[in-house]
């Protein structure tokens, strides 16, 4: 007997029958009845006016008759609602029975009616199953709650089922563990703040024990669950790390994948000098290649997984390339994730082997990969410079296959070699022009365009190929018109002469027969540069073009960093945040890894400083999601009182607001004008939006922008003048180490406020944005008081110059030399280290004047051997004016006495942690074209005298 | 969590649908037929994001499965809950077709009720839901309490996979070491990249709750027992042991146990399963050597001249041989010569099919074609795809040895002598190719 003649039965009066069935006394029959029913729900019939015949067949012994029922009940409750409390008694009278299937079946169903009425009477047989003696019963029941949860919230807090719940953490049987992990979890994720799951180590533990005996798909449950755990110290992280790893051999890839993610967040936890931390590195990697043999399905969640893996810690699978290579038969969306892993992969070690295969690959079928493998060798070409030459022989052999989309491809990427590589190519380029006539493609006639202006002194008939394009300009795409007209004026501006025409012919095609204003603008801004200062068009249009970066299409690190922690999901699969796809509050919380705290990251990081970018553990900013609140957790120091408490949202808020609305408005434009105008974007058509919105957070540099600074700067007073010395800025981070940012600035003192003024330079091809500022332990405890305010994208060429409010409540730790800091900033692209030092005089207090006796006592009570002498000369100043000049520094001058011609100024100074210091200083008045000066300084803690006397001589100097 | 579970025909039309997730509409079985199976373009990934609602899915012949949510779900959990469901349905009515589905959509249903509870996945052990979910309606009437309870304690269980007092006869076990060997070698017979994926299979009928002990030439476990001062044939140096790179254990295997000790116990499920899966990469045995010749003659000829070689024992003999040579799209005749087997140039397969019945070691054989090309103005290169070959060997390539398989029940009177064991080593071919 098959089931499938339900699927068939389509005649007119067909629920007429059924009802006439349904009602039949005969149980066979009855129950051919129901099973047509729900084969004609499946089909997508609407059956729901036979609910009460069929809700009448619920009173029944047979167990497969009744679970028929059941599943139409869940289906058609909640359309008919009054009709569904009819069930509601053999519901309460199952979930007695004797039989623990029955009971469970009763338990899980009802929780599955969405009615009100319903949801009532389910509380009490769910109280009973929870504390059933049948493990299969709790389990049920404990997926219940979350059902309940689901419908009424409230409901669900007020009978106290989530304690129950959490007691069935205990319970004796693995399985009801899991699945009560599971609805906590789902429960806490939509009461983010609730302390719900409250994971301490002795539940941690009790987690670990279910792990090892519970069903794959409940071991899924509790590592997802653990991923969520915050251990204490590394000593925990690592004995759970312990405990996981054996997971990491489960035939379950998904056990794997959030084995492989609790490991990937704990071990950011851990010393990186721990023996074990390298072992945990190795033992990553074996797990991560044996998905690559699952099923295609899988195999493709776990590249996408992989591409953040590498992205992250590319380490673990470096020696892995060989693995990534595509297999003939590998469906396309594997082939394209493993072409994106194997460029993030190539190193010089490998790169002959890679380009080996990418030549292969692009020889294929599918246009997409194809394209994309050609691209992947002009990438390698940029990434490993050793292999340009190889590479660009290699896509020159492939143009010469003359299958048109390689070329266009192929001629895209060869335009950003030229651009990393400026002058070492360009041999090629007459192969490039033979393939002129073939280009269709928009992007590729852009970018060969650029070739031709670009190297138009190189180019015998540069006149004549753009003469060619421009016959058609009216056909041509923005992208490449924009691209055309700057060409020709390059080409004008080398080869004057001859092209007077042809530059007229494209300024008036640009600037009177277009419609569009981006074309317009620039054809006008050429047009009067070049009338009104040919010298200064050159300067503009040949400047020479900041570097482009090495690695691209990497994602943002807040970004990678939140994807790490969900490692397995949809967002990983996505490598979007789950808020980007995820409705109501599920996905809202933002996780983030959070590094090791403590010694041993201070230890490492003074190297940090000196070795640059590249090195640099990740460690020391933990997560950019919330900045602020990472700043003052990574060193444990309590919330600082100079920290308004709004700043957060506020920060969040604004970001919000301008950066992300900005970067979308301009970040496609300056994209192609930055390119185009030939690194000069300020002047593009297309970023009018731009200049607009940058004044207000440009601003000057003292005050931090607009009314959103105000609020940042505390008491204020930020333009008074105090005459404290401030040096001129000097270069801190050189934009070489910093993909393309520079970073230059100086320290000045305010209105009794710390500021540290930077000039932040984007030499980089890219926008910059979500930039942040850090600052490592130092010896007064300097820290940022509130966030670094770059509120607009950075874009090409452009400095911001930005006012940056210190507090000194940050944690201290001495460092060598004493006024040494070590600042971490981040922007979209990276996370950069570099050190300064800040004059002493920044931590002068204002309140810093001595009594005149406190003064003297002090003196004599500071012991003789902690005094120091040192001397200024080349000072011409006479005593009062050294007074006054020290005084806007904030050292004072507390009593002043002139003996055998010679001016005695006493002085005292006070540091921002408390500490005087006092001196002593002689100036001979004779002759005030030479002055020679004596100081003599006492302080406690005496080492800080040298540096105090260096503000000495820089403000007196200066 | 998942919010549905469908299942289509290939005309897309439902089959069976099971939602489990308030948040998931009645629209969502359309949207997909649309978007995905009535899709213009071939299919770009196994995950598919229609409003905000993700759909997982994956074919079975011409069945499409299909898992639907709204929620940041464990997407690795999805494919492998899907699969697991392929293999539930398959070990209770055979083949995934349309008509097995509908004949048993019932059962399906059940299936779905018990195996996925809110979308979380329960117990999917066959072995544990045959005992009260059979298609013969469901047992439960009849059951005594114990019966029930023991049901119950098995689904829910610290050995899910296995219930008790199973008793035999005759205490018997089958291990298959069944290795597929992967190959790809550029036209110089330079191997880019080759590995071993195994698995071990055991087919066990043991009675009771027999605890069991797999050994095999793992090279640490050797290295370590080495240590210990135990010389066992120093003599011979061959290849005693092997390198695993990577393996994973059906979940009966004590994880931790293997972790710690590198030891692999566990209580069997009864019946058929896969113990482990394993990958090597050193020191493969690769069976057969593929020597391609492609000699274009002009723009209408191709001449093309395949060897292969045989380099295992003489004494072995493979089995089921087939060579795929791959002959381009304006293909319009083919002449073939081979010294053994039959070839045949199938138009419709774009490849010259050239099969061998059987094959000894250190053998060597030959097949010439002469391909004419239809003339075209296609510009387009043909791709040259790479050779692929088909085998069987009755050995494993990775070099694998079962050294034993131990098996102790205490509390039932047999012993270890007592169990008839058989092994049986196969390797195949997976992805062997090589390029020309």
């Amino acid at each position: 007997m098959t089931d499938s003649k339900y699927f068939t039965t389509t005649k007119k009066g067909e629920i007429f029958e059924l009802k006439a069935e349904l009602n039949s006394d005969k149980k066979e029959k009855k129950k051919e009845a129901v099973k047509k029913v729900i084969a004609s729900m499946t089909v997508g019939k609407d059956v729901s006016a036979l609910f009460p015949d069929v809700v009448n067949c619920m009173q029944t012994d047979n167990l497969e008759l009744k679970k028929l029922v059941y599943l139409y009940l869940m289906n058609y409750a909640k359309s008919q609602p009054d009709m569904a409390i009819m069930a509601v008694n053999t519901f309460v009278k199952d979930c007695e029975d004797p039989n623990p299937l029955i009971r469970a079946l009763a338990v899980r169903t009802m929780g599955c009616i969405r009615v009100d009425k319903i949801t009532e009477y389910l509380c009490e047989p769910l109280r009973k199953c929870l504390k059933d003696e049948d493990p299969y019963v709790r389990k049920t029941a404990a997926v219940c709650v979350a059902k309940l949860h689901d419908i009424n919230a409230q409901l669900v807090e007020d009978q106290g089922f989530l304690d129950t719940l959490k007691d069935l953490i205990s319970d004796s049987n693995p399985m009801v563990v899991a699945n009560a992990v599971a609805a906590l979890s789902e429960i806490a994720e939509s009461h983010p703040n609730s302390n719900l799951l409250d994971l301490n180590p002795q539940t941690i533990n009790k987690l670990l024990t279910a792990l090892n005996e519970c069903t794959e798909w409940g071991q899924i449950f509790i590592l997802d669950c653990l991923a969520n755990y915050m251990p204490r110290d590394d000593r925990e992280s690592q004995s759970i790390c312990e405990r996981v790893t054996p997971r990491l051999s489960h035939a379950n890839s998904a056990v794997v994948l959030s084995a492989v993610k609790v490991l990937m967040k704990f071990m950011e936890m851990l010393p990186k000098d721990l023996d074990y931390y390298g072992t945990l590195l190795k033992k990553l990697a074996p797990p991560l290649v044996t998905l690559l043999s699952a099923e295609p399905e899988l195999q493709y969640v776990a590249l996408r997984n992989i591409n953040l893996i590498v992205q992250k810690r590319p380490e673990i699978l470096k020696h892995e390339m060989k693995v990534f290579f595509v297999k003939y038969n590998d469906p396309i969306y594997v082939k394209l994730e493993k072409l994106d892993i194997m460029i993030r992969l190539a190193s010089q070690a490998n790169i002959a082997q890679v380009l080996a295969e990418l030549k292969e690959y692009a020889t294929e079928v599918d246009v997409d990969f194809v394209r994309k493998a050609v691209r992947a060798i002009g990438r390698c070409a940029i990434k490993v410079e050793q292999s340009a030459e190889r590479c660009v022989s290699t896509l020159l052999d492939l143009i010469q296959t003359k299958v048109n989309y390689v070329v266009q491809e192929a001629i895209v990427v060869i335009k950003d070699i030229f651009r990393k590589y400026p002058n070492k190519y360009e041999s090629v380029i007459a192969t490039l022009c033979e393939n002129l006539d073939s280009l269709d493609e928009p992007e590729a006639r852009a970018a060969m365009i650029w070739i031709v202006g670009e190297y138009a002194e190189r180019i015998d008939n540069a006149d004549e190929l753009l003469e060619s394009f421009l016959e058609g300009f009216h056909d041509e795409s923005t992208q490449v018109q924009l691209q055309l007209l700057t060409a020709i004026v390059k080409l004008f501006l080398k080869k004057p002469t001859e092209t007077q025409e042809l530059v007229q012919q494209v300024l008036s095609l640009a600037t009177q027969d277009s419609d569009n204003p981006d074309l317009r603008d620039r054809g006008y801004i050429y047009w009067r540069l070049l009338s009104t200062d040919p010298v200064a068009a050159k300067e503009v249009v040949l400047a020479e073009k900041p570097l482009i970066s090495e690695e691209t299409d990497l994602i943002e690190p807040t970004l990678l960093e939140e994807l790490i922690c969900h490692i397995g999901t949809l967002a990983s699969v996505y490598h979007k945040p789950p808020s980007a796809f995820v409705e109501g509050s599920r996905g809202v919380q933002h996780k983030k890894l959070t590094a090791r705290a403590g010694s041993g990251e201070s230890a490492e990081s003074p190297d940090v400083g000196l070795s640059g970018p590249s090195e640099a553990p990740p460690a020391v900013i933990p997560s950019q999601g919330d900045l602020l609140g990472d700043l003052l957790n990574l060193d444990l120091a309590p919330p600082t009182a100079t920290v308004p408490s709004v700043q957060p949202s506020m920060q969040m808020g604004a970001m919000d607001l301008l950066g992300g609305g900005l970067d979308s408005l301009m970040g496609d434009e300056s994209d192609t004008l930055g390119g185009d105008i030939g690194g000069s974007p300020s002047m593009g058509g297309g970023l009018g939006v731009a200049p607009a919105a940058m004044p207000a957070a440009l601003g000057g540099a003292p005050a931090v922008g607009g009314g959103l600074g105000d609020l940042f700067d505390l008491s204020g007073g930020v333009g008074m003048p105090t005459g404290s010395y401030v040096a001129p800025k000097t270069v801190w981070l050189p934009a070489m180490k910093a993909k393309g940012l520079e970073i230059s600035g100086t320290f000045a003192r305010r209105g009794g406020i710390i500021q540290m003024d930077l000039s932040l330079t984007n030499k980089a091809m890219s926008v910059m944005t979500d930039f942040a500022i850090q600052f490592n332990r130092n010896s007064f405890g300097l820290a940022p008081a509130g966030p670094l305010q770059v509120l607009t994208p950075l874009s090409p060429n452009q400095t911001i110059d930005v006012s940056l409010p210190l507090s000194t409540s940050g944690p201290v730790m001495k460092m060598e030399p004493l006024n040494n800091l070590q600042v971490a900033v981040k922007n979209n692209i990276d996370v950069f280290y570099f050190s300064c030092q800040y004059p002493i005089s920044m931590i002068f207090v204002e309140d810093g004047k001595m009594e005149r006796q406190v003064f003297l006592a002090t003196w004599k009570d500071i012991p003789n051997d902690n005094e120091a002498l040192f001397q200024i000369k080349d000072i011409h100043l006479n005593s009062d004016a050294a007074s006054n000049k020290l005084q806007g520094s904030n050292i004072f001058t507390i009593a002043k006495r002139t003996v055998e011609g010679q001016d005695m100024l006493y002085l005292s100074v006070k540091l921002t942690n408390g500490i005087w210091v006092l001196a002593e200083m002689r100036i001979q008045t004779g002759n005030p074209n030479y002055t020679e000066m004596e100081l003599s300084i006492k302080c406690r803690a005496p080492e800080v005298s040298p540096f105090v006397f260096q503000c000495y001589e820089l403000v007196l100097k200066n | 969590m998942i919010g549905g579970l469908f299942i289509y025909n290939h005309k897309g039309e439902v089959l069976i649908s099971r939602v489990y997730r308030d948040d998931i509409g009645r629209n969502a079985v359309d949207a997909f037929r649309v978007n995905v199976i009535h899709a213009r373009q071939q299919v770009r990934s196994p995950v598919t994001n229609i409003a905000r609602t993700s759909f997982f899915h994956i074919k079975r012949s011409n069945i499409w499965l299909a898992a639907v949510t709204k929620q940041n779900v464990n997407a690795a959990m999805v494919f492998e809950f899907l699969y697991k469901m392929c293999d539930v349905m398959t070990a209770y009515f055979g083949k995934i077709s349309e008509e097995n589905i509908k004949n048993n959509f019932v059962l399906i249903y059940e299936l779905l009720d018990e195996i996925l509870d809110f979308g979380y996945p329960q117990n999917s052990e066959t072995g544990a839901l045959k005992t009260f979910i059979t298609q013969q309606g469901i047992k439960g009437q009849h059951q005594t309490k114990e019966e029930q309870s023991q049901i119950t304690s098995q689904v829910t269980g610290q050995i899910g996979w296995r219930r008790e007092g199973i008793k035999y006869r005759r205490n018997e076990l089958f291990l298959d070491v069944l290795e597929s060997v992967n190959l790809l070698m550029s036209p110089q017979g330079q191997v880019l990249s080759a590995h071993v994926s195994g698995r071990v299979v055991m087919k066990s009928y043991l009675s009771g709750m027999p605890e069991c002990k797999f050994g095999m030439n793992d090279k640490i476990v050797i290295d370590k027992q080495g240590k210990g001062g135990t010389t066992d044939d120093p003599g011979k140096s061959g290849k005693q042991s092997i390198a695993i790179d990577d393996c994973t254990f059906h979940q009966c295997v004590r994880l931790s146990k293997f972790d710690s000790e590198r030891s692999i116990s566990f209580i069997p499920p009864d019946g058929e399963y896969e113990l482990m899966r394993y990958r090597t990469t050193k020191d493969i045995i690769l069976p057969f050597r593929v020597i391609p010749l492609v000699r274009e003659v002009g723009r209408t000829k191709l001449e093309v001249k395949v060897v292969i070689k045989s380099n295992f024992k003489p004494s072995l003999l493979a089995q089921k041989i087939e060579v795929r040579i791959p002959t381009p799209l304006n293909t319009s005749g083919v002449q073939v010569i081979c010294m053994k087997g039959k070839a045949k140039y199938k138009a419709s397969e774009n490849a010259i099919v050239w099969k061998i019945k059987r094959m000894a070691g250190m053998k060597e054989s030959q097949i010439s074609a002469e391909i004419e090309l239809l003339p075209t103005n296609d510009k387009k290169k043909w791709a040259r795809p790479p050779i692929s070959m088909n085998f069987e060997v009755p050995f494993a390539p990775s070099g694998l040895k079962v050294r034993y398989l131990k098996v102790f029940e205490s509390k039932l009177n047999y012993s270890d002598h007592d169990v008839i064991k058989w092994v049986r080593y196969i390797g195949r071919s997976g992805i062997y190719e090589t390029r020309c």
